[in-house]
C-alpha cells in the first residue's frame, strides 16, 4: 500500500556527503595506521596484557557486531511482521546492519595477534568453538542480508522479500545468541558463565541497533533536507523504549541471579560497588545514561520531541559502549578464583584486580571501525537508491492519522 | 618414563668369499627393485637421518597420560628454581613492556588460608594439561590441541592470536607474545602474536627426559615435583596418587587436569 508511490533517490548533497566521507576517511586511515603500528611493534604498545587480553578494540568490535543485528529491526518489522509503514525504511536497515558488521569485524580481525593469518580462520575450523560458529554466522549474515536487500530493491524479486526477511530475522537472532555465548560459555570467568548472557545480548542488540538506526536515518534525512514524519519517528521511539526497558530488565536479572550465589558476591560487589571506573561506568554509563535517561526522555513527556528521541538514541549508544566496557574489561579485571578460601599472590598478579588503560592505538583502531561503518552507509546512500525521497507521514502511510 | 635411546653398535662381520658372492648376487637382484623404490625410500631415510629423535608419533601414545604431582609441603616460599629452569630451557626472557606483558609459562603462587591458622603455602602453577581442556574447546582454528599423550599444546602455524583460549583457561596459564622475540631455542618455536603456555617440555619428553622444572627441583634437593605417566600403575607418580591424598585445582570444573597437588 504505502510503498507503491515511494521514490528512492541517492543522497544529492555532494558537499555534505563528501565532507563526511573525508572525515570518516581520516579516522579510517588513522585506524589502519594504528593497526600497522600494533602489527609491527606487537601488542606490547597497547594497554592489553596477559590479564586483560581483550581490550578496547573488542569493546568497539562487539558493540558494532551486536548493533548490526539490531539495526535489522526495521527491515524485520516490515517483512516479517508485515508493518507496511516500515517498508520504505527497510533497505537502509539492511544496509546499516551490513555496514556495522563490516566495521566490527574489521576491528576484530585487525586486533588479532596474527591478523595476517586471517585466511587460516576461514580454512581451519574447530567446530566445537563458538568463535568458529561465529565465523559462519557472520558470513551467513552477509549473504542472507545481501540477498534480502536484493529482493527488497529489485522489483522483480519483491515477492521473495518476506521469505528472505524471515531467514534474516532468524539468522540475526542466532548470530546475537552466538555473540553472547562467546562470553556465556567461559566457565572460568565469574563475570560471564551465565546462559542469560545470550538473551541479554539479543536485547542489547535490539536496543543499540534501533538507536543507531534512528541517528543514521535522521542524519541522512537532515543531510539531504528530506522530510521525516513524526509518525515513523514515534513508532521507532516506542520500539526503542521497549528494547531499552527489556535490556535493563535482563541486566537486573543477571546481577540479581549472580547475587543469589554467594560465590559470586566478590565479582558482583566489584562491578556494582567497589570497582572504581567499572562501577562508575555501570551505574552512570550503562544504567544512568544508557537506560534511565532514554526511558525518561522517551516515555515521560506528554509530547516527545524529535530532539528527545535523538538525544535518547545517542544516550543509548553511549550507554552501550559503557556496557561493553564493563562486561568485557570489567569481567577480566576481576581475578580468577583458583583457590577458594585462600588469599593469593604471584608474579602474574594472581588475586589482584587488574588495571587497564587503553592506548591511543586501540582507541584509533576502534574509532576506525566506527568510521568504516559510517562511511559504508553514506557511500552506499550516495551511490545507490536506498532512501526514499520523502519520509513524511503522508508518503509513508496515508492512514497514519488513524493508526496513531 | 621412557628409556634413553642408545643406538646399537654395528655388528662386525667376517664375510667369506662365498658369502660375499652370495650377498653380491642378492644385491644385484635387489637392484632392479631398488631402482623403482629408491627415491621414496631414500627420501624417508634422509628425513629420519636428519632427526636425532624417533619418528613422529612414536612417543605420543594414547596409552600414556603425562602428568605431574606437586608436593606443596616441600615447595618453599621464595624458591623459584622451577621458574628459572623453565625460562632457561624454553628461552623465555622478560619483555620490554610491562611485567604483565611478559610470558610466564610457570609461576609461583603464594597462598595464605583466610580462616583458621592462616596456613601459608607456596606452589608452582602452570598449564594443567587438562583431559578436557577449555582452551582446546574454544580455539576457532584448532591451534590449541591435546596430544595423544595428554600434553596440551599450541600449533604456532595456525594460531591467529585471538586470545579466546586465554579467556577460557581457568588457571591463567597462557601468555600472549606481545613483541618480537630474539635468541629462541630452536627446539621451542615461539612467535609474536601467538599464544603459548607450558608444553611440559615436550621437546625433552620426546627425547626421553622429563620437564626442566622437575629436573631442577629434584637436582636442588627439594623433591617437590614428580613427573610421569599417570596411566602406568607401576610408575611412581601413579603409586603416589593412589596412596596419598592429592587434589586438582578447580576440580569443580571437571577438567581432569594432569597436574595434581599434594598438601592443599
Amino acid at each position: 500500500m504505502a510503498a507503491k508511490n515511494i521514490v528512492y533517490r541517492e543522497i544529492a548533497n555532494q558537499r555534505a556527503i563528501w565532507t563526511l566521507l573525508a572525515l570518516c576517511g581520516l579516522f579510517i586511515v588513522a585506524g589502519a595506521g594504528a593497526h600497522l603500528t600494533m602489527e609491527h611493534y606487537g601488542h606490547v604498545i597497547t594497554g592489553m596484557d596477559n590479564r586483560i587480553v581483550w581490550g578496547l578494540p573488542h569493546v568497539f568490535a562487539v558493540f558494532l557486531i551486536v548493533s548490526a543485528s539490531g539495526a535489522l529491526n526495521v527491515a524485520s518489522t516490515a517483512s516479517v511482521f508485515g508493518k507496511s509503514i516500515y517498508k520504505p525504511l527497510a533497505p537502509l536497515s539492511g544496509l546499516l546492519s551490513l555496514a556495522l558488521l563490516a566495521g566490527g569485524l574489521t576491528v576484530l580481525m585487525l586486533d588479532l595477534g596474527r591478523s595476517d593469518r586471517i585466511i587460516v580462520a576461514a580454512t581451519q575450523y574447530n567446530f566445537k568453538s563458538i568463535f568458529a560458529w561465529n565465523v559462519f554466522l557472520y558470513t551467513g549474515f552477509f549473504s542472507i542480508v545481501g540477498a534480502y536487500l536484493w529482493m527488497m530493491m529489485d522489483r522483480r524479486m519483491n515477492a521473495y522479500t518476506k521469505h528472505l526477511g524471515a531467514a534474516a530475522f532468524i539468522w540475526r537472532l542466532v548470530l546475537t545468541t552466538g555473540t553472547g555465548s562467546i562470553f556465556g560459555f567461559l566457565v572460568a570467568r565469574q563475570a560471564y558463565q551465565s546462559a542469560i548472557l545470550a538473551p541479554t545480548f539479543i536485547a542489547f542488540s535490539l536496543s543499540y541497533g534501533t538507536a543507531i538506526y534512528l541517528l543514521i536515518l535522521a542524519g541522512a534525512c537532515a543531510m539531504d533536507e528530506r522530510p521525516l514524519g513524526d509518525a515513523i519517528v514515534g513508532r521507532l521511539k516506542n520500539l526503542l523504549a521497549t528494547f531499552v526497558a527489556a535490556s535493563l530488565y535482563l541486566v537486573a536479572v543477571l546481577h540479581l541471579t549472580n547475587l543469589y550465589f554467594t560465590r559470586n558476591h566478590g565479582i558482583e560487589n566489584f562491578i556494582l560497588r567497589d570497582g572504581g571506573i567499572f562501577t562508575a561506568l555501570f551505574w552512570l554509563g550503562q544504567v544512568g545514561i544508557g537506560s534511565i535517561l532514554p526511558l525518561i526522555l522517551l516515555l515521560a513527556p506528554a509530547k516527545v520531541t524529535r530532539s528527545n528521541v535523538l538525544t535518547a538514541s545517542a544516550a543509548v549508544v553511549i550507554g552501550g559502549v559503557c556496557q561493553m566496557y564493563v562486561t568485557i574489561i570489567g569481567g577480566q579485571a576481576w581475578p580468577l578464583n583458583l583457590f577458594p578460601g585462600y588469599s593469593v599472590s604471584s608474579s602474574f598478579f594472581d588475586g589482584e584486580v587488574h588495571n587497564y588503560a587503553p592506548s591511543i592505538w586501540e582507541i584509533l583502531l576502534g574509532l576506525g571501525g566506527v568510521a568504516l561503518a559510517i562511511a559504508i552507509v553514506f557511500l552506499a546512500l550516495r551511490l545507490l537508491r536506498f532512501l526514499p525521497e520523502r519520509l513524511d507521514d503522508a508518503t509513508l502511510d496515508p492512514s497514519h492519522a488513524h493508526a496513531e | 618414563m621412557s628409556e634413553e635411546n642408545t643406538p646399537e653398535a654395528p655388528a662386525t662381520q667376517d664375510l667369506s668369499r662365498r658369502a660375499f658372492l652370495g650377498v653380491s648376487a642378492s644385491a644385484a637382484a635387489a637392484a632392479a627393485g631398488f631402482v623403482a623404490l629408491a627415491p621414496g625410500v631414500k627420501l624417508m631415510e634422509l628425513a629420519h637421518a636428519q632427526s636425532a629423535y624417533p619418528a613422529a608419533g612414536q612417543f605420543a601414545s594414547s596409552k600414556i597420560r603425562w602428568g605431574m604431582l606437586i608436593d606443596t609441603t616441600k615447595c618453599a616460599t621464595g624458591c623459584s628454581d622451577c621458574v628459572t629452569a623453565c625460562n632457561t630451557e624454553n628461552a623465555i626472557e622478560p619483555g620490554s613492556g610491562r611485567p604483565a606483558q611478559s610470558s610466564q609459562w610457570i609461576r609461583k603462587i603464594e597462598l595464605k588460608e583466610q580462616a583458621g591458622g592462616h596456613r601459608e603455602l607456596s606452589l608452582p602453577m602452570m598449564c594443567q594439561h587438562c583431559a578436557n581442556p577449555p582452551c582446546v574447546d574454544v580455539c576457532p582454528t584448532g591451534a590449541s590441541f591435546k596430544r595423544a599423550d595428554g600434553i596440551v599444546l599450541v600449533d604456532r602455524h595456525i594460531c591467529i592470536g585471538c586470545r579466546y583460549c586465554m579467556m577460557a583457561c581457568p588457571y591463567q596459564a597462557r601468555s600472549f607474545v606481545d613483541e618480537p622475540l630474539h635468541d629462541q631455542n630452536p627446539e621451542v618455536p615461539r612467535g609474536q602474536g601467538c599464544v603459548e603456555a607450558c608444553t611440559l617440555c615436550v621437546q625433552r619428553i620426546d627425547r626421553g627426559l622429563g620437564p626442566a622444572c622437575v629436573e631442577a627441583c629434584t637436582q636442588a634437593g627439594h623433591g617437590a615435583m614428580l613427573f610421569g605417566d599417570l596411566n602406568d600403575p607401576a610408575g611412581e607418580i601413579a603409586k603416589r596418587i593412589a596412596t596419598t591424598a592429592s587434589s586438582q585445582v578447580r576440580a569443580d570444573l571437571r577438567l581432569d587436569p594432569g597436574v595434581r597437588y599434594q598438601g592443599i
